[in-house]
């Protein structure tokens, strides 16, 4: 049975933040800074234990680090060995910048996590965090190395890794997401990944079969029907079945005049058909702001067949924020909350699965990753 | 010798000074790896360069590499560099 109070563990850009809830979601006590001043890219706490929270860190100037806790943050400890690539002889081999996703590893492996990075890389830790290493072909395989494209390929601040799905029926069984660099599948527990990529549109003039020019921003497995994926693209909003390899452009059922556009997207914990999008400007100079400056959720509740614009308590004018990749999420309540936290510090909340919001917390640095999960003592 | 440490790695020595010894800046910093564990990773990329905004500092020079030896040295500067505004 899952403990009652949930805690929203929100990284930003100059630190880390917890928000401990009731057990109605209604009152939050705000527990923070930690780690102020440094660059906080990922804060995620081991649903198998409860208790094992890792934290990705950075500054502008030091190298990068991880930081873990096992007591909600009242101790942390640095990981005895972060993420690294491989030494080259020559000393001309890529160093990592900051890991950037981390991903628990599935209920049958404890202890295990992954590590994505900038510039793509892919880790493993069999120890709950405390040391890493390389995993996989991907980080110096020469085909990965030249679809990752160069820096002048990457997003703003860095090329990266993310979005590791596990198949919960089959560890060996993996996606993983570079931008750029596409979409990859491996079913050999990461030995080889296979471009995924039928389907997807790219920026327009680039061609489509080079995986270095696919820009997948965010991918999620369907917990309870792992046979199905979404993505948020660059270019598009997308869903497969598999065994199919095609996948469907499911945002050209989007409003025409909001586009299908964005950074998160957000699975329902119980229903494989009800997913969560926060659309943004992605015209000309991408201002990556909400459309209008009218920031709203759009949920389908039919696999993407049709949308509904959720804004209800959302500002309805000049709000120029968006939301990150991994700054929206879900609890995991039958009636699922939404939690999201934009890139001018403020983060909202909502207990009807987005049909109404509230704002928990203005005023924090720009909001890079909010999760929830439910500690054990 | 005496190695001066700038604020931001502070949380590892708890000091703006601390002694270390090393025929080579590379030793010197691997002995305050030993000493402060975690420390040289964030002065030293994984490919055994001094990272781009960490400077290193001998007798009031720049020092790039790690092979520098140390010889007859009493004090290793290490800076954060001014970037960022």
């Amino acid at each position: 049975m899952r403990p009652a109070h949930p805690v929203l563990f929100v990284a930003t850009r100059k630190g880390a933040w917890l928000f401990h809830g009731d057990a109605d979601r209604q009152r939050w006590r705000i527990d923070g800074p930690h780690f102020l001043g440094q660059i906080i890219n990922d804060l995620v706490l081991d649903p198998r234990d409860g208790r094992t929270l890792l934290a990705a860190a950075s500054t502008g100037h030091l190298g990068p680090t991880l930081m873990r806790s096992t007591d909600l943050g009242a101790h942390w400890h640095e990981a005895a060995t972060p993420p690294a690539f491989a030494a080259s002889a020559d000393g001309s081999g890529r160093s990592v910048k900051h890991s950037f996703w981390l991903e628990p590893g599935p209920a049958s492996e404890p202890g295990v996590w992954y590590a994505g990075t900038s510039p793509q890389g892919l880790f493993r830790s069999t120890d709950g965090g405390d040391t890493w290493s390389p995993f996989s072909c991907l980080n110096d395989d020469p085909q990965f190395r030249e679809w990752m494209g160069s820096e002048q390929d990457g997003t703003p601040d860095g090329p990266k890794l993310h979005s590791i799905q596990i198949d919960p029926r089959d560890p060996q069984h993996l996606y993983i997401a570079m931008s750029g660099g596409g979409v990859h599948e491996s079913t050999d527990g990461g030995r080889s990944f296979t471009p995924l990529l039928d389907g997807l549109a790219v920026v327009e003039g680039f061609p489509l079969d080079q995986p270095t020019f696919h820009d997948p921003h965010c991918v999620r497995l369907c917990p309870g029907l792992p046979d199905r994926l979404y993505q948020q693209n660059h270019c598009g909003i997308y869903r497969l079945d598999r065994p199919a390899t095609r996948w469907q452009r499911i945002g050209e059922n989007m409003p025409a005049e909001i586009g299908d556009i964005g950074f998160p997207l957000v699975l329902h914990p119980h229903d494989p058909d009800t997913l969560w999008v926060f659309p943004m400007n992605g015209d000309t100079v991408w201002p990556r702001t909400s459309p209008d400056g009218k920031p709203a959720a759009y949920r389908s509740c039919d696999g993407g067949a049709t949308w509904q614009r959720q804004d209800a308590g959302l500002p309805t004018e000049q709000a120029w924020w968006t939301v990150k990749r991994q700054a929206m999420c879900a609890d995991a309540e039958r009636s699922p909350g939404l939690y999201l936290g934009t890139t001018s510090g403020e983060v909202w909340a909502s207990r009807d699965e987005g049909t109404s919001w509230a704002c928990l917390a203005r005023h924090l640095p720009e909001i890079y990753a909010i999760h929830i999960g439910y500690p054990r003592a | 010798m005496r190695v001066l440490i700038p604020s931001p790695l502070h949380d590892y020595t708890h000091a703006p000074r601390v002694d270390a010894r090393g025929a080579t800046l590379g030793a010197l910093l691997d002995d305050l790896d030993r000493q402060f564990p975690g420390i040289r990773f964030r002065i030293v990329d994984e490919q055994g360069r001094i990272r781009r905004h960490m400077r290193c500092f001998i007798d009031g020079t720049q020092q790039f590499a790690l092979d520098r030896p140390l010889n007859g040295v009493e004090e290793v500067v290490i800076v954060q560099a001014l970037s960022g505004g």
